[in-house]
This record gives C-alpha cells, sequence and structure tokens, in this order.
C-alpha cells in the first residue's frame, strides 16, 4: 500500500491524538480540582486510556484490509503487530493508575502530571510499537525514556527515588546517544530512513560482486551493536541491565510494575519491528552473524539475571532480576528471527507475543501484592513477608500462583508462555540456547520459592490479620483468574489446531 | 574536506564523550559528555546528508535537527534530576549517590 499523506493519516493517529489531548485535559483539571480530589484527575486519565483503546478499534477495523496501512509517508505504519501491542502497553498503563491510587507511596498533591506523564510515556511506546523510519524510532524511544526518567524519580524527598533517576537517566543517555550513533552509521550506509528501503538497499551493496568501501559487513555489525545498546537498555539485557535493579526498587512501586512491563513489551515491539523489516532477508543475515550475537546475548542476560536474583533481600529488587531473566527469555525467540525461515520466524513472534501476554498478568499482578504489603504492612523486604498466609490468606495464595506462574510451573499460565517459547527455539534448532533456558528455570525456582516459603512456613512477628478493600480483590482476580486459565485456555487452542492438520 | 574528514571528527567526539562520561566525577561533566554524544551523531548526519544522499533530498538534516531537540529535552530533565539529587544528597558526585546496591 502506497504511504499516506499527513492529512488522511490523521485518521488513522486517533487513539495517539486522543491520549495527547487527554494528556493536557488531565494537566488542567489538575488545576481546577482542589487537592483532596485528586482521583478526580486518574479518572480523566482512566477514561482518556479507555477512549484511546475504543479508538484502536474502530482504527482497526476501517483499515478493513489485512494490509499494513503506512502513516505520515512512511514513518509509521499501522498493522496487527502494532494494534496488539497497542492495547498490551494501554492497558498496562491502566493497571498502573489503579496500582498507583491504590499506594500510599505517591504524594496526593502532585498527581495530575503524574498522571499526564504516563499518558505521555503511553502515547511514546505506541509510536515505538508502530515506527518504520529511523527518526521516528529514535523520536519514540527518547519520548518514552524522558518520561520514563521523570516517573522513576517522581517521589520528591526520597533519596531512593531521586538515585534512582539519576542512574536511570545516566545509563538511558549513553544508550541512547550511542543508538543514534549507530543508527546514523545505518543512515549513512544506505541514504535512507525507511527501514524496508534500508533493507532493499542492504540486500544490493552486501551483494559479492559489489564494490563497496563503505559498506562491509563488519561496519553494518557495528551500526547494529551500537544500536542494540539503545534497545537492550529498554528491554534491560545484559550488558546494558546493570540500571534495572537500581531504579526498580528506588522508583514508586507502580512505576517499577509499569517499567518492568510496559516498558519491556515496548522495547520488544521496537526490536522484532526495526529486525524483521530492516534485517531479516536471507541474503543480509548470511553476511553478519547477527543470530549468535543475539543468541549470546541472551543466554547471558538470563543466566546473570537469575544468578543474581538469588541473595535478594529486597522483593522489588528480587523482581527487577526476575525481570531481567524473563527478558532474556523473550530474546530467545527474537534470535528466531535471524534463522531465515519464514514459518519459524512466524512461529518465534507469535511465541514471543503469547508470552508477553502471560508475563503482563503475572508480572504485574506480583507488583500489586507488592503495593498491597507495602501499604499494609509498610515494607519490601523479603522478611516482612513472614506468615502472610495467615495474615493475608487470600494475597498470599494470589502472590504463590504469580511466582509460581513466574517459574513456570506446569498448569498455571507461566508455563505455557515457556513451553511455546522453548518448542519453537527447538525448532529452530537452538538446542543449546534452549537447555541454557531450561536449567534457568530450574534456577528461578529456588528465589521464587524461597518468598512462598516464608509466606506459608515462617511464623510472623506481628500476627495481626491485614485488612483490605473489595476492590483490592477485584483487580487482584482481574490478574489471578488468567494466570490460571491463560494456559488452559492454550491447550484447547493448541488441541483444535491439530485437530485441523490431521 | 570529504566524508573522511567528517566521520574521523565525529568518532573523535564520540569516543571523547563517552570517555568524559566513564571517568568524571560530576554529574554535570557527565552530562557534558552525552551532549558530545549526541553532537557527534548530528554531526555524522549531516555530513552523510550532504556527501552521500542525492543534494534534494535532506533527510540526515532533519534528523539532525531533531537529534538537537532531544539533546536539549534530555539536557533540561537531566539538570532537574541533578537538582533533586543535590536537594537529597548535598552532592553531585556519582559515587556519594550510591545507597540502591545488591
Amino acid at each position: 500500500m502506497k504511504p499516506l499523506e499527513n492529512i488522511p493519516s490523521l485518521a488513522y493517529f486517533t487513539p495517539e491524538i486522543l491520549l495527547v489531548i487527554f494528556a493536557a485535559a488531565v494537566i488542567i483539571l489538575d488545576l481546577l480540582v482542589k487537592n483532596r480530589e485528586s482521583q478526580k484527575v486518574a479518572y480523566l486519565a482512566l477514561i482518556g486510556l479507555g477512549s484511546a483503546l475504543v479508538a484502536i478499534i474502530v482504527t482497526n477495523s476501517i483499515s478493513a484490509s489485512s494490509e499494513p496501512v503506512p502513516l505520515f509517508w512512511g514513518m509509521i505504519q499501522l498493522d496487527g503487530f502494532a494494534v496488539f501491542f497497542k492495547i498490551l502497553l494501554l492497558l498496562a498503563t491502566a493497571a498502573t493508575i489503579l496500582f498507583s491510587l491504590r499506594s500510599e507511596e505517591l504524594d496526593a498533591k502532585l498527581k495530575g502530571e503524574y498522571y499526564a506523564l504516563l499518558l505521555a510515556v503511553t502515547f511514546g511506546m505506541f509510536l515505538m510499537a508502530s515506527s518504520t523510519n529511523l527518526l521516528m524510532i529514535f523520536i519514540a524511544l527518547e519520548t518514552v525514556s524522558l518520561t520514563s526518567y521523570i516517573l522513576a524519580g517522581f517521589l520528591t524527598h526520597s533519596p531512593r527515588s531521586s538515585e534512582a533517576a539519576f542512574k536511570y537517566i545516566t545509563y538511558g543517555a549513553v544508550a541512547s546517544g550511542t543508538m543514534l550513533f549507530g543508527l546514523s552509521l545505518l543512515f549513512g550506509m544506505t541514504g535512507t530512513g525507511d527501514l524496508s528501503e534500508i533493507s532493499d538497499q542492504l540486500v544490493i551493496l552486501l551483494a559479492p560482486e559489489q564494490e563497496t568501501p563503505l559498506v562491509t559487513p563488519l561496519a553494518l555489525l557495528i551500526s547494529i551493536t551500537f544500536i542494540l545498546a539503545g534497545i537492550g537498555y529498554k528491554i534491560a539485557s545484559v550488558p546494558f541491565h546493570m540500571w534495572s535493579p537500581d531504579v526498580y526498587e528506588g522508583a514508586p512501586i507502580p512505576i517499577t510494575a509499569f517499567l518492568s512491563v510496559a516498558s519491556k513489551a515496548a522495547g520488544f515491539a521496537l526490536l522484532l519491528r526495526f529486525f524483521y523489516t530492516g534485517f531479516a532477508d536471507t541474503k543480509i543475515m548470511h553476511s553478519i552473524d547477527l543470530g549468535l550475537l543475539l543468541a549470546i546475548v541472551s543466554a547471558l542476560t538470563m543466566t546473570i539475571g537469575n544468578l543474581a536474583a538469588l541473595p535478594q533481600q529486597n522483593v522489588k529488587r528480587l523482581l527487577a532480576y526476575s525481570s531481567i531473566a524473563h527478558g532474556g527469555y523473550l530474546l530467545m525467540g527474537a534470535v528466531l528471527l535471524t534463522s531465515g525461515n519464514a514459518a519459524i520466524v512466524e512461529r518465534g513472534v507469535g511465541a514471543i507475543i503469547f508470552y508477553l501476554i502471560v508475563y503482563f498478568f503475572m508480572n504485574l499482578g506480583a507488583f500489586y501484592v507488592v503495593v498491597l504489603i507495602a501499604n499494609e504492612a509498610g515494607t519490601e523486604m523479603i522478611d516482612g513477608y513472614r506468615g502472610l498466609s495467615s495474615r493475608a490468606p487470600l494475597v498470599a495464595g494470589a502472590m504463590a500462583i504469580f511466582l509460581f506462574s513466574l517459574t513456570g510451573i506446569p498448569i498455571l499460565a507461566g508455563f505455557f508462555g515457556k513451553w511455546i517459547l522453548f518448542t519453537a527455539v527447538l525448532e529452530g534448532k537452538l538446542y543449546w540456547l534452549a537447555f541454557v533456558g531450561l536449567i534457568n528455570s530450574v534456577i528461578s525456582l529456588y528465589y521464587y520459592a524461597r518468598i512462598v516459603k516464608v509466606m506459608y512456613f515462617e511464623a510472623a512477628e506481628d500476627t495481626d490479620k491485614l485488612s483490605f478493600s473489595k476492590g483490592t480483590f477485584a483487580l487482584l482476580s482481574v490478574f489471578v483468574v488468567p494466570t490460571i486459565f491463560i494456559g488452559l485456555l492454550n491447550i484447547f487452542y493448541s488441541l483444535s489446531g491439530n485437530i485441523r492438520l490431521q | 574536506m570529504s566524508l573522511q574528514h567528517y566521520l574521523v571528527i565525529s568518532s573523535i567526539l564520540f569516543t571523547l564523550g563517552i570517555f568524559a562520561v566513564l571517568t568524571r566525577r560530576n554529574a554535570i561533566s557527565i552530562l557534558m559528555g552525552i551532549e558530545l554524544i549526541l553532537n557527534s551523531c548530528n554531526l555524522n548526519f549531516a555530513a552523510f546528508s550532504r556527501f552521500v544522499t542525492p543534494p534534494e533530498n535532506i533527510d540526515g538534516q532533519i534528523i539532525a535537527i531533531f537529534g538537537i531537540v532531544l539533546a536539549a529535552a534530555e539536557a533540561a530533565v537531566f539538570l532537574a534530576i541533578i537538582l533533586a539529587i543535590y536537594r537529597e544528597f548535598g552532592s553531585i558526585r556519582p559515587d556519594e549517590v550510591d545507597t540502591l546496591k545488591g
């Protein structure tokens, strides 16, 4: 399809436009309401997200054809992939707003800007999921990064939060600068910013009979490595993961949950689209060994994430390392992009998408429990979870389900996420990588089960019952129910697939 | 001046930026290092736009202009965060702002 011009594109761009309008409206409403009524601002932000969700569905149905629609002269692209990520990111933001409403950590006076920033970061993530141009990729990444820095440091008068923001921006600015340098090299080699044109150009320029002093496989590999610095920092892959434990520990808990789910999902959307559109051509893949690079990064990411999680005492920090490890599992799916076989590439992308859905429920759920315990028991340390099974049986049970799902215990959603991912990797003939992933899942059982053990088998010093509102349990069940049942639904799904095959 | 001259200068700027970020013990100097990195990228884009793409195609220069804008936005946020850590820690030396560990 021919790229749409600016004005016709606007019709397809309504979800993003609505987010921007509501971000401005949230700031204005914040000036009008009194401090005590700052919840109204949050509800307006939720209405904004809801209308954006409706707009996503409507724009998706008016585009009707299954063909992707390039917008704004090919700067961004609207397709099923983008729509899926937009809905996932939007729901993650909605969950973050609901968590923030219940978090006692956040200062009530400042909430207006907080919700406006959350809408702005969602806007940036929407662009990350749909950009097909080097310039747009960088702008989207920076929009997300700059707002995330502010959100991480949002707790004024908290040294931890300020330090988190400082470390986040120092690592982040260097990583995005490095990425921009890589993008500039890529632009220089191909003379265009459009990803599919880059792919066409590279195929011509890297052909063996071509005499091009500037464009060599080595130059391309250097450029891609630099670009991976920026993307790797967003998905917290080794060696750009150092910021993540400190930032996750210092940031307000709802923001930590948001960063670990939404930021990672947006990073993977960008990674997948970048390599799929720009480099998936087998001729390019043959000249550089990108698959091996990604596979090594993936193996190191999950191993280092899991090993570093073992001695942690702070639950937020433990979940930070666990989320690094999950980034490593997800990267295994991204390695399949380089296989050069369309069916395997499709399986890899499908596995990543399914894993992200599962990860969305189990990880956000686990962080919601952390918010609740921080509110009621006033602690984030594992010791504070002692005897939780008698103090708050339902919450402890939910936490146990989330943690076992994160480990990948059968029946729970996490198991099916891993199963689909690992079988896809095996089909791509990356046996050693699947083996490393399997070993890592076993290691991870130790630290997840440690929290469960503390909750169920150790006596609490403080035996008062913790009380939660009905709304709390309603929100908790939104995460618990899918964590149990998504996997079972998937049995039906794969069974039906098998029946059709025969 | 050929393309190579510009690329050499931008590589030197980039390396100096990384070097400054790694060695400086002051948040403001780190910010200056980051600005060097971003400006080396802008120089690259402008040079490629002049030497690689046809003259009527100004994509590279446009990207360089956006790069300048984003560098300014990043500097604003960075300085605000430096103010915040100065308020909390009374210092802007990164080695003193290090309570989160493990």
